[in-house]
């Protein structure tokens, strides 16, 4: 888990993540990821095997009473009229985007 | 106190009590309009020196306050906070107001929707001065990561105000507002209030909506209020809290009435003092003001005993692998497409989203989205998210034990006091060090209060972090309480 990170990876996640990054800040964050990298590798000091992960802490509080999913009904959301206006480009029904396909 | 500070100018003001105000108000001796308007005044006198208001909701504001001394003038019964002008972190939404999460790629969005917490201040009778300024999408520990530049200290403006919500300890301590809505992912309302030597309240997760929040990391964000003082504090997380069916993680838990609560002496509950929170890199001055905290909850009549939380120091590096992996997600929408920025320049739909993003967002959003991209990505997830999701159920189960002896546990809220500006951001992990007793909470989904509790020799002032378990926040506030009186 102490994988030195290289200017390759960076790139790879830097894609996945749709982000350009400049050779200037792919050098940075070069620095800082392994930096960051390094300092948690601390947790591999500790034994959990068996421990089951936790994602989200409403389970700890089931005796307290935490919240059950409501029932999968319609209901009315945000007005297109409301919405659509704060997009940068749209036709007010649909949103607009450089061209996908070329023909 | 915070208002010893050596500066020449005075900055730091106390405001009012909630209850003094109401007071006011409802004799017909305040008028909510006159009184926004002179927020307003201060606000723009003091905030071009302090960068505290990203923008003010003025035309909303003094229309909610007009309403106010309308059903003053008529005698009709008054709501909670009628007139009380209060400001909202950028992150909570506001129809038809600039909300822009201290980001560029947010930059003249106007939301279509209330963030539930604001509504529900709004309904309460509070007056929304404004838009408070914060790290970029909440990241950050000094509020330099805003693309609109840092907030100053008001204690001290050569110095950070705490981040992330560094404008909204900072507004309260500079009383541009009476309180504050913040929010809390790994400390961002308990280390600047305690920078800002106010009051910051981390409710239990899901105590309060996070509808409207634009999201950081979704399983650790939360919202809590920012006051003058801890009685006010508490009457502001019980207006705030409640199960909303818009957020299905919030708790259908009846609110008790907070502020009564807080009335409650502390005499005879259990404090726990866990010594992994006393250890090196603990400043001594601020070890010295949280030991006189501690003795005075004695002198309250409470018990004070050892604690052990050995699993303390793996919180730091555990809750940036899963903040992280989550703002990797969360921050996938802002791609140009549906609200934002989009650069004007793209040729293909993938230039369009990669070129917005690397515009739009700042360094430190970059490097976390970087990091958590990483954490989830194909031979890694095991090792870092997975591996941190197991730590956090440690950590959260070693609380869960220590509340089985005590009823609070006690901690400095952060070791240091206020920084200066400029002196960690060249280092990313000395910075997320600054986070180091705030995040096991965070993790573990308990509640907490910051609450000033002496100063440094130089005024800056320092906070005691009082923990509690799930849905205790009645016995954080009546802690904070009695080591608030212990300071008057």
């Amino acid at each position: 888990m102490s994988a030195k990170v290289t200017v390759e990876d960076v790139e790879r996640v830097a894609e996945l993540a749709h982000l350009q990054l400049t050779p200037d800040e792919t050098g940075r964050m070069l620095l800082d990821l392994n930096a960051i990298l390094d300092y948690v590798a601390e947790l591999n000091e500790l034994d959990t095997k068996g421990v089951a992960p936790l994602a989200q802490v409403s389970e700890l509080q089931a005796e307290a009473g935490a919240s059950d999913l409501r029932g999968d009904v319609v209901v009315p959301s945000l007005d297109r009229a409301a919405v659509m206006p704060q997009a940068p480009e749209s036709d007010q029904v649909f949103f607009k985007v450089p061209k996908v396909i070329e023909r | 106190m915070a208002g010893e500070a050596k500066t020449a100018e005075n900055l730091v003001e106390k405001p009012q009590t909630l209850e003094a105000l109401r007071a006011g108000i409802v004799a017909g001796r305040t008028r909510a309009t006159e009184l926004a308007a002179s927020y307003y005044e201060r606000i723009e006198k003091k905030n071009p020196r302090l960068n505290i208001y990203l923008s003010l909701t003025k035309e909303r504001a003094l229309e909610q306050a007009a309403r106010m001394d309308a059903l003053a003038a008529k005698g009709d019964p008054l709501p909670p906070l009628a007139g009380i002008p209060i400001g909202i972190k950028d992150v909570l939404v506001m129809q038809g107001a600039p909300s822009t999460a201290g980001s560029k790629i947010l930059e003249g969005y106007q939301p279509p929707y209330d963030a539930t917490a604001v509504k529900k201040l709004e309904a309460a009778g509070a007056v929304l001065l404004g838009k408070l300024n914060c790290d970029e999408f909440a990241m950050g520990s000094s509020n330099e990561n805003s693309a609109y530049g840092p907030v100053l200290n008001p204690v001290d403006p050569e110095r950070v105000p705490g981040g992330s919500s560094g404008g909204s300890a900072a507004a309260v301590a500079a009383n541009l507002a009476v309180a504050t809505l913040g929010t809390d992912t790994g400390g961002s309302i308990r280390q600047p209030a305690s920078f800002c030597g106010v009051v910051g309240v981390l409710p239990t997760y899901g105590r309060v909506s996070r509808y409207g929040l634009i999201a950081y990391a979704s399983s650790l964000d939360r919202i809590g209020p920012l006051a003058g003082n801890v009685r006010d504090a508490a009457t502001l997380l019980g207006l705030i809290a409640g199960h909303d069916p818009s957020d299905a993680t919030s708790s259908p838990a009846p609110v008790p009435d907070f502020a009564a609560e807080s009335d409650k002496p502390a005499a005879g509950l259990r404090i726990g003092v866990p010594a992994e929170y006393f250890a090196e890199g603990l400043d001594s001055e601020v070890r010295a003001a949280v030991e006189s905290g501690i003795a005075a909850l004695e002198a309250a009549g409470c018990s004070v005993k050892p604690v052990s939380l050995p699993h303390t120091k793996y919180a730091v590096p555990t809750y940036y692998l899963i903040a992280t992996a989550e703002a990797s997600a969360n921050l996938a929408r802002f791609d140009g497409v549906r609200y934002g920025y989009r650069s004007p320049s793209s040729e293909t739909l993938a230039a369009m989203y990669s070129n917005s993003r690397d515009q739009g967002f700042g360094a430190e959003v970059k490097r976390r989205i970087l990091l958590g991209t990483y954490a989830l990505s194909a031979g890694y997830y095991d090792a870092y998210y997975l591996k941190a999701q197991q730590v956090r159920r440690l950590l959260a189960e070693e609380f869960l034990r220590a509340f089985a002896e005590v009823d609070a546990i006690v901690t400095p809220t952060s070791p240091v006091p206020a920084f200066r500006l400029g002196e960690k951001t060249g280092d990313p992990v000395s910075m997320y060090l600054a986070d180091i007793y705030t995040v096991t909470a965070s993790l573990a989904g308990i509640c907490g209060v910051s609450v000033p509790c002496g100063a440094t020799k130089a005024g800056l002032p320092v906070g005691m972090q009082i923990l509690a378990a799930h849905l205790k926040e009645a016995t954080a506030f009546r802690v904070a309480r009695a080591v608030e009186a212990a300071q008057a």
